[in-house]
């Protein structure tokens, strides 16, 4: 972020200035635009900014978010309805595509893209310029050390200058008068890396944003032995995004040939615990053979330019239902919906022909039946064990030729007319054959497969927001820990010996200028023989008795 | 042995540790009130001697400022000496809470490797685990960061505030080993948490450097007179210097996990971003300290300010590890909880 003074280093801060008399000079337009744009990019308005964005992304906390719960805003809405219609007015339930929320992030990177260009001019000019001319008085600076050598001023000068260059400072030599001098500069990688960061911050931003348009994610319940191909209409649904183009989706197909899920009783909780879920899958590209693949939660399968993620698994009972004379009018798998985690699950059956009636069937499915009590039932664990299924079974219109989209694992039972509730269901263990009612017919449960969920992604931008984020985060790195810092060394020729001035200038936040500085005079003027008695503030702050380190270290005695 | 005795010894060293704990807090307690003793005296001292205070506060602001020339930073030496005639109670009480927290660490680590060899994985699949986990890493970090400067006056923060996790955590969140869930088993679980836990121990230790800090800024400008060990802690600048630094550290680590989190989330749940709950708190935590790093150059937000916002952040990460986990639904919902 901009600093109210660019030439200075990011974490540099200026003194405090002394307020000025007030005065309102007449803005133009063009002054109006410039007065405000300083405000957008100034360091204050990007931190007020910053804590904006935090507090902004509160909400989406609180509330269940379209994007990612979309269940749970309907479950609100259903709760709390007059809250609902106010709070959804606000936008809090699309919190991250909301205007305030928007706004406050554009400005955000706004502010950023104004303080960006100009640091950028100003460090590219820095890494060309020489290190500054070396001041006149050291002794106002940091770790100021003296140290008085015997030799050829010349010979001590180029030597300082050497080891300089080999602690990696850019060296420059100045001589005022008789004194010889070396300024060195480093650490100009803080300020590149700082620059890095926050344009790889906006490369983030531009990745995803522009990303999101080609982006597709599709889902798709996958029925043991059936197949699908990735074509629009095969999906049960997709969210494309703004450049999506269906003639570029790959037509690979996929097979589900096998499910399987292990689970461990946990003694404590008396619950089965998942371990691992594996679905076989048979592949085929356009053209190829079909080919065997494994897919497992966490590791998606790369097929097609598309990714495909296990996303959730359960049981689909066959079905078989009869006409009185015997003929077929209904088979095949249900999807029955798992509602609980030992897969006691939920599921639909529409019969809309061939029958006298259309019949409509609510079925509860349990995989490992146990008496719960009541005669009712429940699910002992999640594996098929003399699984049974029971229905209820109603009759009239099902609404299926009205043209409007029915959900499919949903009956609405309103004008229905019951034939069975839930007290008689129809009991089916596997292989069973009950009589309908009203001598309608038969049902048989005449098989039991596996299914499972799947999601299937395409993003074709998500390599250069990875590649974004790194190099955000290697920036990030270099301007935290880098030092950028100035040394100088003096070379005074004098009566008796070569005086020898050491001092440093931190560049930001640097603890641990003055032993930097000490260290180098150390290391300098050891090559050199002393000259008398060390003159008068020549120790090191260093080398105090303790030996100990910093000046921000506190000593115990 | 079985998984269960493992899981036994574990939590017996846990409950060891527990108790060391606390007494080392009593230790630490006792270290700050012999500071405070010891700051009378050095008060009494400098009434006695005026010479001696006049040393003392040029020395003193200005080797903390760092911009020190080099005479006024040599000061510093002579001036703790004068500032602490008798610091022998100080020096007993710092050495023992240390010894008592270094004894403490032995039995946490230990607890967590019977933990994790009894469960077959890293020791952090769960709530009470990771709260196990993260205790243990605020304590490592205290402990690592003595060797970097003596920080000794927060042993009373960091063990009060490590007893009272890891003991809501194993009173309420104890759970028996489970296996991990499909959904965490992923080498990222390993990077991701720990990283997340270690950027969560930095982030504590710079709280209680600032809540140091804060308190010296007050002491300095004449408030607090019952505070009296505040006179014998570093400045309210050398405090906010330090603070600064270790939070940055904690910052790199958070980015990382945010990143790390990124490309699990691709791999298990097919996107790397989707404002999960877990998710916008990691961003707010996040964008908290970004802004923390940004006062700490602005002018006018430097110091006072600055220090309420790593305030803000850390209790953003205690939130986001207590409140978030157990109230607020979303795909972290950790196993056995």
């Amino acid at each position: 972020m901009s600093n109210p003074r660019s030439d200075r280093p990011a974490d540099h801060v200026d003194a405090p200035v002394a307020p000025a008399a007030p005065v309102n000079p007449r803005l133009s337009p063009v002054g109006w635009l410039r007065f405000l744009w300083r405000l957008l990019t100034s360091m204050r308005t990007a931190l007020v900014l910053l804590l904006l964005l935090a507090l902004a992304a509160v909400p989406g906390s609180l509330v269940p978010q379209r994007s990612s719960d979309p269940n749970g805003v309907i479950q609100y809405q259903r709760d709390n309805p007059d809250l609902f219609t106010v709070l959804d007015g606000l936008g809090v339930f699309s919190t991250f595509s909301s205007p305030w929320f928007s706004a406050v992030y554009l400005l955000l990177f706004l502010s950023l893209v104004g303080c960006v260009i100009p640091r950028t001019k100003h460090h590219v000019d820095a890494l060309r310029a020489r290190p500054p001319r070396t001041p006149q008085r050291l002794e106002r600076l940091v770790g100021f050390t003296t140290r008085t050598a015997a030799g050829e001023p010349e010979r001590i000068v180029d030597r300082g200058r050497a080891v300089l260059r080999g602690l990696g400072y850019r060296v420059e030599r100045y001589d005022r008068g008789g004194e010889l001098s070396i300024s060195a500069e480093r650490g100009y990688l803080r300020e590149t890396g700082n620059l890095v960061f926050h344009v790889a911050l906006l490369g983030v931003l531009l990745a995803v944003g522009v990303g999101g348009g080609f982006i597709y994610t599709g889902q798709r319940v996958l029925v043991q032995d059936t197949a699908f191909t990735n074509t629009l209409a095969s999906y049960d649904s997709i969210n494309p995004g703004r450049f999506f183009d269906e003639s570029k989706l790959e037509p690979y197909s996929l097979r589900l040939d096998d499910f399987t899920g292990s689970y461990e009783f946990d003694a404590a909780s008396r619950t089965w615990k998942p371990v691992d879920f594996t679905a076989s899958l048979s592949t085929r590209e356009p053209g190829g053979d079909w080919t065997p693949a494994e897919l497992k939660v966490n590791h998606p399968l790369q097929i097609g330019g598309t990714a495909v993620y296990l996303l959730g698994n359960g049981y689909a009972p066959e079905i078989t239902v009869r006409n009185p004379a015997g003929e077929a009018v209904f088979s095949g798998p249900v999807v029955f919906r798992p509602q609980d985690a030992n897969l006691f699950s939920l599921g639909v059956i529409k019969v809309p022909d061939g029958l006298d009636r259309q019949l409509g069937m609510i079925g509860l499915f349990y995989p490992d039946p146990i008496a719960a009590g009541n005669g009712a039932l429940a699910s002992f664990s999640p594996e098929a064990n003399d699984p049974i299924l029971t229905l209820e079974v109603y009759a009239g219109d099902l609404g299926l030729d009205t043209g409007v989209p029915v959900n499919v694992y949903q009956l609405d039972t309103d004008g229905l007319e019951q034939l069975v509730g839930r007290s008689d269901a129809l009991k089916l263990g596997l292989g069973d054959t009950v009589d309908l009612p009203d001598g309608l017919g038969t049902i048989e449960f005449s098989g039991l497969r596996r299914y499972v969920a799947l999601d299937i992604h395409h993003d074709p931008t998500q390599g250069w927001v990875l590649l974004a984020a790194v190099t955000a985060l290697g920036g990030l790195l270099l301007s935290l820990f880098i030092p950028r810092r100035r040394l100088w060394i003096k070379v005074r020729p004098g009566a008796d010996g070569v005086t020898l001035e050491y001092a440093g200038l931190a560049r930001g936040e640097d603890p641990a200028l003055e032993r930097v500085v000490a260290e180098l005079a150390d290391r300098h003027a050891r090559e050199f023989e002393p000259v008398g008695p060390a003159p008068a503030g020549s120790e090191p702050a260093e080398s105090a008795p303790e030996g100990s380190v910093g000046p921000e270290r506190r000593i115990e005695p | 042995m079985t998984a269960d005795d493992l899981a036994s010894i574990s939590l017996v060293l846990v409950y060891s540790a527990l108790a060391v704990y606390v007494l080392a807090f009593i230790a630490a307690v006792l270290g700050l009130s012999a500071r405070s003793r010891t700051a009378e005296q050095a008060d009494d001292l400098a009434l006695a001697e005026r010479p001696a205070q006049a040393v003392l506060n040029p020395a003193a602001s200005a080797a903390a400022s760092g911009a020190s020339s080099g005479s006024a930073g040599r000061g510093t030496a002579v001036l703790e000496r004068l500032a602490a005639p008798q610091p022998t109670a100080v020096a007993r009480f710092d050495r023992m809470s240390t010894a008592l927290v270094a004894i403490a660490f032995a039995l946490h680590v230990a607890a967590l490797v019977t933990r994790g060899l009894a469960a077959g994985r890293v020791p952090w699949g769960n709530m009470y685990e990771f709260a196990l986990t993260g205790t243990g890493i605020i304590v490592g970090v205290y402990l690592a960061a003595q060797f970097w400067r003596d920080l000794r006056f927060l042993a009373a923060y960091a063990t009060g505030i490590v007893a009272i996790l890891l003991g809501l955590a194993t009173v309420n969140f104890y759970v028996a080993v489970a296996p991990l869930p499909p959904a965490l088993q992923s080498a990222w679980l390993v990077i991701h948490v720990f990283v997340a836990t270690l950027g969560t121990g930095f982030f504590a230790l710079g709280g209680g450097l600032s809540i140091a800090q804060l308190l010296q800024t007050r002491h300095e400008a004449g408030g607090l007179p019952r505070a009296r060990f505040l006179a014998a802690l570093p400045s309210s600048e050398t405090l906010e210097l330090l603070a600064s630094r270790v939070i940055i550290v904690g910052f790199a680590f958070w980015t990382f996990t945010l990143m790390a989190g990124a490309i699990w989330a691709n791999a298990a749940w097919g996107r790397y971003w989707g404002w999960d709950t877990k998710e916008v708190w990691t961003f707010i935590i996040w964008v908290v300290y970004a802004g923390y790093i940004h006062a700490r150059a602005t002018r006018g937000w430097r110091g006072t300010r600055s220090a309420w916002l790593a305030l803000v952040g850390f209790s953003a990460v205690l939130f986001n590890f207590t409140v978030v986990n157990l109230l607020f639904k979303g795909l972290h919902s950790y196993s056995g909880l």
